[in-house]
């Protein structure tokens, strides 16, 4: 068989547009549009987001500031929180303050906390991970007996503690969460990149030439890129969620800021009677952190179908 | 592929093996030292010819492919030398050896596992000039397109993933990739191993065109005999680390002289039936002995029908046995004579 007939044999039957393949994170989008849980629960954070974004004009319209106290028909006159009503819709607080507002910039710091903290620790997770298992030896001791330590480190204590020396506020808090988030994906990172090590593209990647640096960035972050991705969206209510722990013991935002966690702490002493009080931060923190843990899964089953996924019953309906 | 080895050998070969040795540590000891060391390459010496196929037979984990690693210098050669075109390749760090590396390239055995699946074939097949600085942008899309249609890929499957091509089709991406820097030699290691007979030959058909178009010299490595002897101006069997015997094709395929390979030659298939029946097989006893504690002497000495006394105390060296042609090399005692029936003692 001579070359010229090896080429038509080959090219015979394809079309001659120009052939653009799918790449896997593009088939990937593909079958998570067809997860309806998935979407919903996108379109759900879209939302949030979008009240997040826009919450001045909320508030504005609403007609009170967050840290706005209304004296007169916001609080009982037995000093207690108003019920929701027409002056407002989802009651007043212990102080007089508009809970509607008041949550409504919570979402702010939630997501503003929930992404940086997640970005962050996926980041450090990533090149830590990524060196560990690429070099191996002595680097992988040290690294990996390093995210060990991080791992079991007691986090409330820690923070504590480090809150009572540098005070509390934003900054700490997403430095906390990020701190404790990066092993984590640290670790998975350095398993996935120790199987990748072994794969023949690397070696052929070596057999050119290719350097260690442009063979990581080059051949081993893009096979890393949807265990990320998967990581990250997990761990983002896990981070927000954090943020929630943190302000609730005082360690987090520094109040009169609202945020979740420190309206539930404040709603305590009231809960008997002013559900309203409990029922709307907990409520918004739920919404957030289940559609972002629902979003999740859509995402891990879309860029690996073939593992197992944590609820059977959505596979038999997704395949009948 | 006869070009060269009809021709009176006359220049330098292209690259010369010496006496490399390439032992992996097994295990550790309380104080960090290896506990024992695997001899996968032990003491090989081979020249390379220029414009010739050199063939490297052997069973799997004889050593055909950490060779071939050490060759290239993938793996660190524990000792010995290899020399390419004159320059030493062992000892060379690797920013040193970068530019050595597009006079040698190599193609994988897994046409799945030696491209990256997360990569567009253009961006693989166009790494090494990405890698070696030679060419970007448009200039870099247009000679991808060249060597993608110079090994029977169609050039607009240049934004395709590996994942919709065939094994044979990956196989092709996988030589355009070793082509692109025009190197000299090209180390395939099992090259068609992994993919169906057809395929296998329009491969073959691949390599052997681009050889004569390219003035190409090959190292192939192949544990199936027939592929070798239809690519291979020259052979070398493997065994346990050591190279065995080392002849012209149709010279080793006539008389091996080696028992190794009568017993390698007599176990491949043939195609015609009626001569399959005729043929004697010869039966190795026995297990290939463990590279981590080879034995003394011959290496082939204790599964050897001819084995004697005297193999398993001196190690035979690799010489011209009788009134063989000159570059017929067999490292043994008591070489196998013209119309000898090997048979168990």
């Amino acid at each position: 068989m001579t070359l010229t007939s090896v080429e038509t044999s080959v090219t015979g039957t394809e079309e001659q547009a120009a052939i653009e393949g799918r790449s896997p994170l593009q088939l990937a989008w593909a079958r998570l549009r067809q997860d309806r849980v998935a979407i919903a629960s996108a379109v759900i954070l879209v939302l949030i987001v979008l009240i997040a974004l826009f919450a001045p004009l909320i508030a504005s319209a609403v007609g009170w500031s967050p840290v706005q106290q209304d004296r007169t028909t916001g609080i009982s006159p037995e000093g207690l929180p108003v019920a929701p009503g027409s002056a407002h819709w989802f009651g007043t607080d212990n102080l007089g303050r508009d809970i509607l507002v008041r949550t409504v910039y919570g979402a702010r710091v939630s997501l503003l906390v929930g992404v940086v903290a997640t970005v962050a620790a996926s980041v450090v997770g990533v090149v830590v991970g990524t060196l560990a298992g690429y070099f191996g030896g002595w680097v992988d001791v040290a690294l990996a007996r390093l995210m060990d330590v991080v791992l079991s480190f007691p986090f409330l204590l820690f923070a504590i503690a480090l809150v009572s020396i540098v005070g509390p506020s934003l900054a700490v808090s997403v430095g906390v969460i990020a701190f404790f988030s990066w092993a984590s994906i640290g670790r998975i990172v350095r398993g996935q990149t120790l199987s990748i090590r072994q794969k023949e593209y690397i070696e052929a990647a070596r057999s050119l030439g290719a350097g260690d640096f442009r063979i990581m960035v080059v051949d081993v972050l893009p096979n890393l890129v949807a265990p990320v991705i998967v990581l990250a969206s997990l761990l983002m209510p896990t981070a927000i969620v954090f943020e929630a722990t943190l302000s609730f013991l005082g360690l987090g935002v520094v109040p009169p800021t609202p945020t979740w966690g420190n309206m539930l702490a404040d709603s305590l002493q009231f809960y008997s009677v002013a559900w309203w009080f409990v029922v709307f931060p907990g409520v918004a923190l739920l919404i957030t952190t289940l559609t972002f843990n629902l979003l999740g899964d859509g995402v891990r089953d879309a860029l690996d179908p073939s593992a197992e996924r944590l609820f059977s019953t959505r596979r038999k309906r997704g395949r009948r | 592929m006869t070009t060269a080895s009809t021709e009176p050998l006359i220049t330098e070969p292209l690259l010369q093996v010496r006496d490399v040795r390439k032992y992996f540590p097994v295990g550790r000891g309380l104080l960090g030292g290896a506990l024992a060391e695997v001899k996968a390459v032990d003491g090989v010496s081979l020249d390379v010819q220029r414009g010739e196929t050199f063939g490297l037979v052997g069973e799997t984990g004889c050593g055909k492919s950490t060779l071939a690693r050490c060759i290239t210098g993938l793996y660190p050669v524990t000792s010995g030398h290899v020399v390419l075109d004159g320059t030493e390749l062992t000892g060379l760090s690797r920013r040193r050896l970068r530019p050595l590396r597009r006079q040698m390239q190599m193609i994988f055995q897994d046409p799945y596992g030696s491209l990256n699946p997360r990569r567009r074939v253009g961006s693989i097949i166009g790494d090494p000039f990405a890698v070696h600085g030679v060419a970007s942008g448009a200039e870099r899309r247009r000679r991808v397109q060249e060597l993608m249609s110079l090994v029977g890929l169609n050039p607009e499957h240049y934004n395709r993933f590996p994942a919709e091509f065939s094994g044979g089709q990956r196989q092709r991406i996988g030589v355009a990739r070793a082509l692109a820097l025009h190197p000299e030699l090209i180390v395939c290691d099992e090259p068609v191993s992994a993919l169906d007979v057809s395929i296998q030959a329009q491969i073959i058909n691949l390599l052997e065109d681009l050889q004569d178009e390219l003035k190409l010299t090959y190292i192939f490595i192949a544990h199936d005999l027939n592929v070798v002897r239809h690519v291979s101006d020259r052979v070398a069997v493997m065994y346990l680390g050591h190279i065995v015997e080392v002849a012209r094709s149709e010279d080793l395929y006539t008389l091996p002289r080696h028992p190794y390979s009568a017993a390698l030659l007599s176990a491949s298939s043939v195609a015609d039936p009626d001569e399959a029946e005729q043929k004697q097989r010869i039966i190795l006893r026995g297990d290939v002995p463990s590279p981590v504690n080879p034995p003394s002497g011959c290496p082939f000495h204790p599964r050897c029908p001819k084995a004697q006394d005297k193999c398993v105390v001196e190690p035979p060296p690799l010489e011209r046995k009788d009134d063989d042609p000159v570059d017929h090399l067999a490292a043994c005692h008591f070489p196998v004579q013209p119309g000898e029936v090997l048979s168990q003692p």
